[in-house]
């Protein structure tokens, strides 16, 4: 008896451990990020891979591990639960889930944004009205939900003339060969490969909202106010994998064909997702981005889309329950910022003071 | 001294012992659900009874503000409508091929080398396939659960009927019986209460396959709700939904071994506890 309570109680103070560790506020040696596989974030891969974050975390004298998780939206969670002190993902996601779940967080780099990375795909019909009526699948309430909605918006349509299937984006492809599926709305590699089959239309895609569906690397804001270093060696390792991948000499090459290689396709596949996603591989760029007022606007319209989707909490009252921070100012609640896009650390990359 | 294998709990004691696992399970969900909002109040992976009650009174008790529908109630509706109809399309092939094959050699000998190999095929592997000949609306979930688990009901079906004791049937048929009376009235109405027992076998598998055709594509289900809304870890509508799932399987388990143990109260009295 006194075994299985003392067996009882160890997992108790177990749990009570596991679901404290969080807690500790004090500067860190030690820190974690996730990624996942998309264009614009396989350079989180190449820079764990050459040493890059960690050349950058001993010059700070701290220690970073980048793990790849297979499962985006679980990379997210995990982050939001607290495992993982930055992930990277994208506005609307950064917006709904952790901002959301009240774990304050911020933009420390703004990496690049969809520039027709996103597409709407039709069969057989070739523009975009014809959507009217039709069933159209989708991963819903993500970007590519969001991109609908900005699509419909344009032709003076709303998502109630059509009719949302929530379709995993693993079945999309072999979904769309389907008779049943004559609309989808996906990202690429899906989306290229949607649109090598017959009769297909690409009727809307995200070059026609520039700069609306951006792709960051987030973190904690408390961890990052207490640990400078761990902002600065992010970044440091960041912008020397930038200059790495744009560089135009053989070890620009041979990392662009690693990282094409990391994704499941080669060296072409890579470079023509790359064509589609406008990469900031300048720090002044990045920073130039986020200190526009369409970055505020843009927020705006994710948020108006999110509050209409239920996706900023029951307790939201409306879209601008959350604050969100921008260099331009703030939009939404100024008491309640959780979403802060913060371009001090790239500045400093791009003032070569890193 | 009695032995241990002798000592056997009275009635209030097996309801108190069988309840201690739930309440310890519930104890420890809260030592830790209160631990995580400590330190954030809007802890999402585990949240507080509260936030539980509310998310089920938005769900189940308040019509959805976009649709006016309540949508706890719509989702079990679907998903129970797609299980009954994949799991009733099961049986009743199962019964029929399975009784064909065990009673018939010459059907036996070509089919049931390739049910067990078909049994073996994992469904979640061909999904693309059966995307294509299914398509992707209702008939694709329903027939997700009928190739899930119609070949396992097909197996143990035969199995049974090959277990009928030779006896009887020379029995019958030194009676003048012919292979249809054999089968109708011999080997059919022994074969009732074993197929609802392997339906509530397969129940389990019935609800996984259920559950991935859901998270797969669709617009309403048990299952699409909870993968549409991991989306953003709300497992305050999660839990509950996990936990509605399990009682509706027990009490479909339940349900079945009422039916069996009304409609053939024999075969309950020579296994008992079955």
């Amino acid at each position: 008896m006194t075994g299985s309570l003392r067996t009882f109680v160890l997992l108790l103070s177990c749990f009570a451990f596991f679901a404290s560790t969080s807690a500790y506020a004090e500067p860190r040696k030690k820190f974690s990020i996730c990624w996942s596989i998309y264009a614009g974030w396989m350079p989180w891969g190449l820079a764990a891979d050459n040493s890059i974050v960690k050349k950058w975390a001993d010059k700070y004298g701290i220690e970073i591990s980048v793990v790849q998780i297979n499962d985006y939206v679980e990379s997210i969670n995990q982050y939001t639960a607290g495992k993982y002190d930055g992930c990277s993902m994208t506005n609307m996601d950064a917006l709904t889930i952790p901002a959301a779940g009240n774990v304050d967080s911020t933009a420390l780099i703004v990496g690049d944004f969809s520039n027709g990375n996103d597409g709407i795909v039709l069969k057989n019909k070739n523009s975009l009205a014809a959507i009217k009526g039709q069933k159209v699948n989708l991963v819903e309430l993500s970007v590519s939900h969001y991109l609908l909605a900005r699509a419909l918006d344009s032709v003076g349509l709303a998502e109630k003339d059509i009719k949302v299937v929530n379709t995993s984006d693993a079945d999309l492809v072999s979904a769309f060969n389907t008779a049943d599926v004559t609309a989808v709305v996906t990202w690429n590699p899906l989306l290229s490969e949607i649109l090598a089959m017959p009769n297909t239309h690409a009727v809307f895609d995200s070059t026609k909202i520039p700069g609306e569906i951006i792709d960051l690397l987030v973190v904690n804001t408390e961890t990052l106010k207490d640990n400078p270093n761990f902002g600065k060696a992010l970044v440091g390792a960041w912008y020397e994998t930038m200059a790495l991948m744009s560089a135009d000499s053989e070890a620009g090459k041979a990392a662009r064909n690693a990282m094409g290689k990391a994704s499941g396709t080669d060296l072409a596949g890579y470079e023509k997702q790359l064509a589609t996603t406008k990469m900031f591989y300048q720090a002044a760029d990045a920073v130039a981005f986020t200190k526009s007022a369409s970055l505020k606007t843009t927020m705006q319209y994710v948020a108006e889309f999110s509050f209409d989707h239920g996706l900023l909490g029951e307790g939201a009252s409306d879209a601008g329950f959350i604050g969100i921070e921008t260099p331009v100012g703030i939009y939404g609640n100024p008491k309640n910022v959780r979403f802060r896009f913060d371009p001090t650390y790239m500045q400093m990359a791009a003032d070569g003071k890193l | 001294m009695k032995k241990l294998i002798n000592c056997v709990p009275g009635w209030a004691a097996r309801w108190t012992l069988g309840l201690l696992p739930f309440v310890l399970c519930l104890v420890l969900y809260l030592v830790a659900s209160n631990a995580r909002l400590a330190e954030n109040q809007h802890d999402k992976l585990l949240p507080s009874f509260s936030s539980i009650a509310g998310a089920i009174d938005r769900a189940a008790l308040t019509p959805d503000k976009r649709s006016g529908e309540y949508i706890f109630w719509q989702d079990t509706a679907a998903s129970l409508w797609r299980l009954t109809l994949g799991v009733g399309i099961s049986a009743l092939s199962a019964l029929i091929i399975g009784v064909l094959n065990g009673a018939i050699p010459y059907l036996r000998a070509p089919l049931s080398p390739f049910v067990t190999a078909l049994s073996l095929v994992p469904p979640m592997a061909i999904l693309p396939i059966l995307f294509i000949v299914f398509g992707l609306g209702e008939l694709s979930k329903v027939m997700l659960i009928v190739i899930g688990i119609t070949p396992f009901l097909i197996r143990d079906i035969q199995q049974r009927v090959l277990e009928i004791p030779s006896e009887q049937l020379i029995k019958a048929q030194t009676l003048g019986a012919s292979t249809w009376q054999i089968i109708v009235r011999v080997i059919l109405p022994q074969t009732m209460p074993r197929l609802l027992a392997s339906v509530r076998l397969s129940l389990g598998a019935a609800w996984l396959f259920l559950i991935a055709a859901e998270a797969i594509a669709a617009t309403e289900g048990l299952g699409y709700r909870i993968f549409l809304v991991r989306r953003y870890l709300s497992m305050d509508v999660i839990l509950p939904y996990v936990v509605w799932i399990t009682l509706l399987a027990f009490l479909l388990d339940w349900l079945l071994r009422k039916i069996s143990r009304l409609c053939y109260p024999w075969f309950h009295a020579q296994t008992e506890n079955a």
